[in-house]
């Protein structure tokens, strides 16, 4: 009997453990946190904090599936890894063996290196310790600031706002999110954002924060050398992999812990898969890091897979996504870039109201390649069907209707977008 | 290395959660707002001194200052209170208010409830024991609709139906300003407002003042089982002796109903048509009922008393039907006096104890849809028409669920939406009354309520 020990019970690593006994009825499998207990739903953190939620309903799966599952869950920290007696070290229970280890760590926040960014009151925000330290820090705040316009960053904003805290977002792009975003979608994000009552500064760098005398933070500088009066500072400008437990390990690193499309790492019987892994590609150079929750699902699946010694590969598919900033929803199907690509072809629909919008991107040989849809909800299957079969533009206009996914008796506007995209044709 | 206030962190989420966070002082209370709440409070005072104390008996200024201020208050208040936030989800703070978290207040509410069902049931015989007449004031403050619309004095069944109906509107109001940025949200609304006030209020009281049987088209057997229930338990005699031409439509729209028009509509939409459109109990649920939800029991072991529960009820009804008409045709003979208890019994413990008392009492403690989900027979035989022969179904968009729950807290039938949708997995739920909340909040636009065109998938 071979003992399986998963270090994080994020998504990848509850994903794994959950598969391998699918395949391993026999193994012994352990799931080490920190964090939390059992495995909750990180994306759940804001509703959470707002009131939607309860801790309880974060949680994906009931108490009871682990023991009927037989996965034993440790609520500990791994402080060492030794590779070479395949021993890990924890922080509380001591000494912990393994015969197959997967390190699924997940992401930390970014911090660039801004003086004071190490204060009090200065937080990211992306698991339990955040939230925990959030309803610290929000007490006596009268005004917050955020660093980084993102997905999180939002998040974090509409949360405080349900404490009816003032925000300020300190965004060094043009326009929100415009380096994921092309520049209407960006427009309408800003546009909502500002509409919403938050004060969205754009081009706006953080250049200090400012040591209230005691340790903690009362004020930021930015770029242009105003100072803003803050008592809780937000960094949001994207998460990294977490590696700080692999650094001083033999295990390779990049920027995040090296893996192949087994999610094998350099050293045996080791794993890693998640936000921490970083896959190797073969060709261009490019190696892939990705850090969205079903992306985790996927690569914990295959990454149990590999610990059972099966031969597999991660193939991540077609990419897409989804979000929401603040009541505006947003998918994408297919790579959109934010900048237009020669050999693209970009057509875009803009509802009046500014709270609708769709993309759509083909070849300049009419194959349809990508779809970013606001306001409105597509059908997965169909628009993944398109991009993968290399469906024509033609096509996909005449089945537009067929990609819905809007709540019943929604307002459609399939003949207004026609007209306007093939007027763009 | 990890750092040192990482190792230290021991916070016990599971036993303390995270509470209501320090918040910064509310934004002033708008104008609109203040007098709408103030006209509520004067609608309080005015049912209390009108109805209790009897002052203004059984003039329309009496219920203008008493039940009507409540009306005008009550809806106005979710006007002016949603009318300034941005359409879309807003359950900010919801698990943090006493009334909506099983609170002192949600138990004072829930007292309060079940306290008046009692005094309402038991009327006569609480009397008898020497209660004073506690509703007589109040029943009489809807005398002047009550004259309008059938003709004669208000009794306890108009005054309940008059608030019950009220209660309807009110929150209607709000459900719809709520979700207005939701069109099924707001269809579904007016569809339960509309048949609660036009079919199950007007009408029957139309129809009285017209010397008809007194009827509710939007309830049939086996939620109203006396509609097919023969000689004294039920109202298929009175309705075949004394209704002549209409009484005889009214016994073959019961039937058709539930043979012809129940199966068929739900094939196509799912039981939904009822449950959450039609249906005055269902009804309530959706505009009374909606702050109290998320307090449904997401468990695998509620749903395993739920079937138990909800399908021993259906037998019941259909064990003493059967008895009642076996009973019928033997002309009392051997079991007269079994069913009477029998139908006495499910009369009280069923359609009293557990449909009202508990059924809306308990909405504060238990959430909206207790009875619909425990104990409605009708919802029964919709559920497993739902479940095997109707193409409505929830579909989850791919694999794009992130399992933030938000479906699961919000279904008030108490089904763990989450734990198909992360599988990727449709919905198809005997249970789901197909209120659409789930796909409302889902922060992803992965739910989608569907009426398919196929079975496929029903018999995995």
């Amino acid at each position: 009997m071979k003992h399986a020990v998963i270090i994080g019970n994020g998504v990848a690593g509850i994903t794994a453990a959950r598969r391998l006994r699918s395949i391993e009825p026999e193994w012994r499998i352990t799931v080490i946190s920190g964090e939390s207990r059992y495995h909750y739903s990180r994306p759940a953190l804001m509703y959470l904090f707002m009131g939607h939620m309860r801790y309880a309903d974060t949680k994906p799966f009931e108490d009871h599936v682990w023991e009927e599952d037989r996965i034993e869950l440790v609520r500990d920290w791994v402080i060492e890894i030794d590779a070479d007696a395949s021993t890990l070290h924890l922080h509380r229970s001591g000494k912990l063996g393994y015969d197959k280890l997967l390190i699924a760590t997940g992401s930390k926040s970014n911090k660039f290196g801004w003086p004071g960014q190490d204060l009090k009151r200065v937080q990211g925000l992306y698991d339990l310790m955040d939230l925990h330290q959030l309803h610290e820090n929000v007490r006596g705040t009268r005004q917050a600031v955020i660093v980084g316009g993102g997905l999180i960053g939002i998040e974090f904003g509409e949360m405080l706002h349900s404490c009816n805290i003032p925000v300020t977002f300190l965004v060094r792009e043009k326009s929100y999110w415009d380096n994921v975003l092309p520049a209407e979608e960006s427009a309408m994000v800003s546009r909502i954002i500002r509409e919403a009552g938050f004060d969205l500064r754009l081009e706006t760098e953080l250049k200090e924060i400012v040591d209230d005398g005691s340790g903690a933070a009362c004020a930021v500088v930015t770029g242009q050398g105003e100072r803003i009066d803050t008592q809780l500072v937000g960094l949001t400008a994207g998460v990294a992999p977490n590696t700080d437990l692999v650094r001083e390990s033999n295990i390779e690193t990049g920027r995040g812990i090296l893996v192949d499309w087994s999610f094998r790492t350099n050293v045996p019987n080791i794993f890693a898969a998640g936000d921490c892994a970083e896959i190797v590609t073969d060709g261009d150079g490019r190696n892939l890091i990705q850090q969205v929750w079903y992306t985790g699902k996927m690569q914990g699946k295959v990454a149990a897979e590999a610990m059972a010694g099966r031969d597999v590969r991660y193939d991540p598919g077609i990419w897409y996504n989804s979000a929401k900033f603040l009541d505006l929803e947003y998918q994408t199907y297919g790579f959109v870039s934010n900048l237009p690509q020669p050999g693209q072809v970009n057509l875009w629909w803009e509802h009046p109201s500014g709270r609708k919008g769709l993309r759509l991107i083909h070849s300049e040989t009419g194959e349809f390649l990508a779809m970013n849809i606001m306001g409105m909800r597509a059908r997965h299957k169909v628009c993944e069907g398109w991009i993968r079969d290399k469906r024509s533009i033609e096509f996909v206009l005449d089945h537009l209707e067929d990609a819905n996914f809007d709540t019943e008796f929604f307002e459609r506007h399939d003949p207004e977008i026609l007209e306007t995209v093939r007027s763009q044709m | 290395m990890i750092e040192l206030p990482i190792l230290n962190y021991t916070y016990d989420e599971e036993q303390l959660g995270f509470p209501e966070p320090p918040k910064m002082p509310d934004p002033s209370i708008g104008v609109g707002e203040r007098i709408a709440t103030g006209a509520i409070a004067l609608g309080i005072l005015g049912v209390l001194l009108c109805g209790l104390a009897g002052f203004g008996r059984g003039g329309w200024w009496a219920i203008g200052v008493s039940f009507g201020l409540l009306f005008a208050g009550g809806s106005s208040l979710s006007w002016f209170r949603f009318r300034d936030t941005t359409p879309g989800i807003r359950h900010d703070h919801t698990m943090f208010r006493s009334v909506q978290r099983r609170g002192w207040i949600a138990w004072g509410l829930a007292i309060l409830i079940t306290s008046f069902y009692i005094v309402f049931y038991w009327y006569a015989e609480l009397q008898n024991a020497g209660m004073p007449p506690l509703l007589e004031g109040m029943i009489r403050l809807v005398d002047p609709v009550s004259f309008a619309l059938q003709g004669v004095a208000a009794d306890q069944y108009f005054f309940y139906g008059f608030i019950y109906t009220l209660a309807i509107l009110v929150f209607g109001v709000r459900m719809i300003m709520k979700y207005r940025h939701n069109r099924y949200h707001i269809i579904r609304t007016i569809s339960v407002s509309f048949f609660q006030l036009g079919i199950a209020f007007m009408l029957p009281g139309i129809l009285r003042r017209l010397d008809q049987p007194e009827f509710y088209f939007t309830y049939f057997w086996p939620l109203q089982p006396k509609y097919l229930w023969p000689g004294e338990a039920g109202k298929l005699s009175g309705l075949l002796e004394g209704g002549g031409v209409i009484g005889m439509f009214m016994i073959g729209f019961g039937i058709f109903a539930i043979l012809v028009a129940t199966p068929l509509l739900t094939y196509f939409f799912g039981k939904r048509w009822y449950c959450s459109w039609v249906c005055g109990c269902g009804g309530l649920a959706e505009t009374l009922g909606d702050p109290w939800r998320q307090l449904s029991d997401k468990s695998t072991r509620a749903w395993r008393v739920e079937r138990i529960m909800i399908y021993s009820v259906l037998l019941a009804v259909v064990l003493i039907t059967i008895l009642l008409w076996t009973n019928y045709y033997l002309s009392q003979g051997i079991l007269g006096s079994f069913s009477r208890i029998a139908y006495k019994t499910y009369g009280f413990v069923i359609l009293n104890m557990f449909a009202g008392v508990i059924g809306v009492g308990f909405y504060p403690i238990m959430g909206s849809r207790v009875w619909c989900r425990f104990g409605c027979p009708m919802a029964a035989i919709l559920g497993i028409l739902q479940r095997y022969f109707s193409r409505f179904r929830i579909t989850t968009n791919g694999n794009q669920c992130m399992s933030c729950g938000n479906c699961s807290t919000y279904c008030e039938m108490g089904i763990d939406v989450r734990a198909y949708a992360q599988s990727g997995e449709n919905i198809v739920r005997a249970s789901c009354v197909g209120c659409g909340v789930c796909a409302a909040v889902c922060p992803r636009g992965v739910l989608k309520l569907e009426n398919g065109s196929s079975l496929h998938g029903r018999y995995s």
